[in-house]
């Protein structure tokens, strides 16, 4: 089932952003967007991941089969990295952890507490979440934060044994991931009219 | 369900979760009681009950902005919202953790801190009894509070502003159940209206709480 929106407008802080998104994803690919900061990717992906609801237009294929991973990657420090994943994987009804900690190369470090990882392991532990989700839609925002480029391979990869299992990604960055298959979407075309003056504010909003 | 109530209560033990924190201020809260208000076993009897009351309401509100704000910085609510797990169910489950870590303990040790104010003995049981009854309320509502007000910076004392109104009829009626058991009266009346409103509180509360938690989110 692809990931369709249609004629999307979407608003921050009550003033519209975008206008007239219209994209679809099917299972097996990945679309990578871009624009410049506060051009209302975040909330693109918000509202697709459905934490905002967007001022008119349709989402269809999103509910329930959307992973969410963002800025903030829901890990708490006083838990060990193996309690943090067994916790989601728990949550998404998922038992497997191991899978997940081998793509982004984490046994070493199951036993310490997430609070005491630097951030680049933390950004590991975060996107090696979406693993044990079972999920098929990815909505990624800027994965690539604070990662080096090994780590940023280890994403590229795994992420294309996603895709290749059937399932789809969505990722806003502004770097290349090497993921030549993806297709981009450039965001800036449908900003809204009076987008430029909230574009300012947007990181307030987080 | 119950691995984020496992979670809940392993971060509320480990190092910096703050069980205990609760308990510590309702100790020094009756303990100071006699200081203000003189040691005559005649006057703190009169007015142990409501003290202890109040004591466990304000050792209640004090953990509450913990309840959800550090879920929210971190991004665990943002996650949480969009995982199978609905909203509701998520809040009714914290508002048991929060119940478990900070509620219960406080039960638990207010017949011991009676002893200190010279509750009546008949008093113990019910006080026991309203206590056991009206804190789940209190977390209850609590929630509901910390929903509200959950991504407003430094929002805990508008939380408490919030839900202090919030929590009169359980403390109108739960210190009035004690307070008629500490004077040998029956305190079934004030008991059955306690658990009423503990009961629609618990039962209707997690929507409330979803729903402004959603608006929060945005």
């Amino acid at each position: 089932m692809p990931l369709s929106i249609h004629d999307l407008t979407l608003a921050r802080g009550g003033v519209p952003v975008l206008t007239g998104v219209s994209l679809s994803l099917q299972p097996g690919r990945a679309l990578i967007l871009r624009g410049p900061n506060g051009s209302g990717k975040t909330t693109l992906l918000r509202t697709i991941a459905g934490l905002a609801p967007p001022l008119s237009g349709t989402i269809e294929g999103a509910e329930d089969r959307v992973a969410y991973a963002a800025h903030a990657d829901g890990l708490k420090a006083m838990l060990s990295v193996t309690e943090n994943l067994t916790f989601w994987a728990s949550v998404f009804g998922q038992i497997d952890i191991n899978v997940a900690l081998e793509a982004y190369d984490l046994h070493a470090l199951k036993d310490r507490l997430a609070g005491t990882l630097s951030a680049g392991q933390k950004r590991r532990l975060g996107l090696a979440r979406l693993l044990v989700t079972g999920r098929p839609v990815w909505v990624l925002d800027e994965p690539t934060v604070s990662l080096d480029a090994q780590a940023v391979a280890m994403f590229a990869a795994a992420v294309r044994g996603h895709l290749e299992g059937g399932g789809s990604a969505l990722i806003a960055t502004h770097i290349d991931l090497g993921l030549s298959e993806a297709d981009v979407l450039d965001i800036s075309p449908f900003r809204a009219a009076d987008g430029a003056l909230v574009g300012a504010s947007d990181e307030a909003f987080l | 369900m119950i691995a984020l109530l496992r979670r809940d209560l392993t971060l509320a033990l480990r190092a910096g979760g703050g069980f205990g924190l609760g308990l510590a201020f309702f100790l020094i809260v009756t303990v100071l009681v006699p200081f203000g208000v003189g040691p005559q076993a005649a006057t703190l009897s009169v007015i142990a009950p409501g003290i202890l009351w109040i004591g466990a309401l304000l050792a209640c509100l004090l953990s509450l902005d913990r309840l959800l704000a550090l879920d929210y910085e971190d991004g665990t609510l943002d996650l949480l919202a969009t995982a199978p797990l609905p909203l509701e169910a998520a809040l009714s489950i914290k508002a048991l953790a929060h119940w478990l870590t900070t509620g219960l303990p406080l039960v638990l040790a207010a017949p011991v801190l009676g002893i200190l104010l010279s509750l009546p003995g008949p008093g113990y049981l019910w006080l026991v009894v309203s206590l056991a009854l009206g804190t789940p309320a209190l977390s209850v509502i609590g929630t509901f509070g910390a929903a509200l007000t959950v991504g407003i910076k430094r929002g805990g004392l508008l939380l408490s502003l919030l839900v202090l109104p919030l929590y009169v009829p359980t403390l109108i009626f739960g210190a009035e159940a004690a307070r008629r058991g500490a004077l040998g009266q029956d305190p079934s009346t004030s008991l059955l209206l306690l658990a009423g409103i503990t009961l629609a509180t618990i039962a209707l509360m997690p929507f409330a709480s979803a729903a402004v938690l959603r608006m929060g989110l945005r």
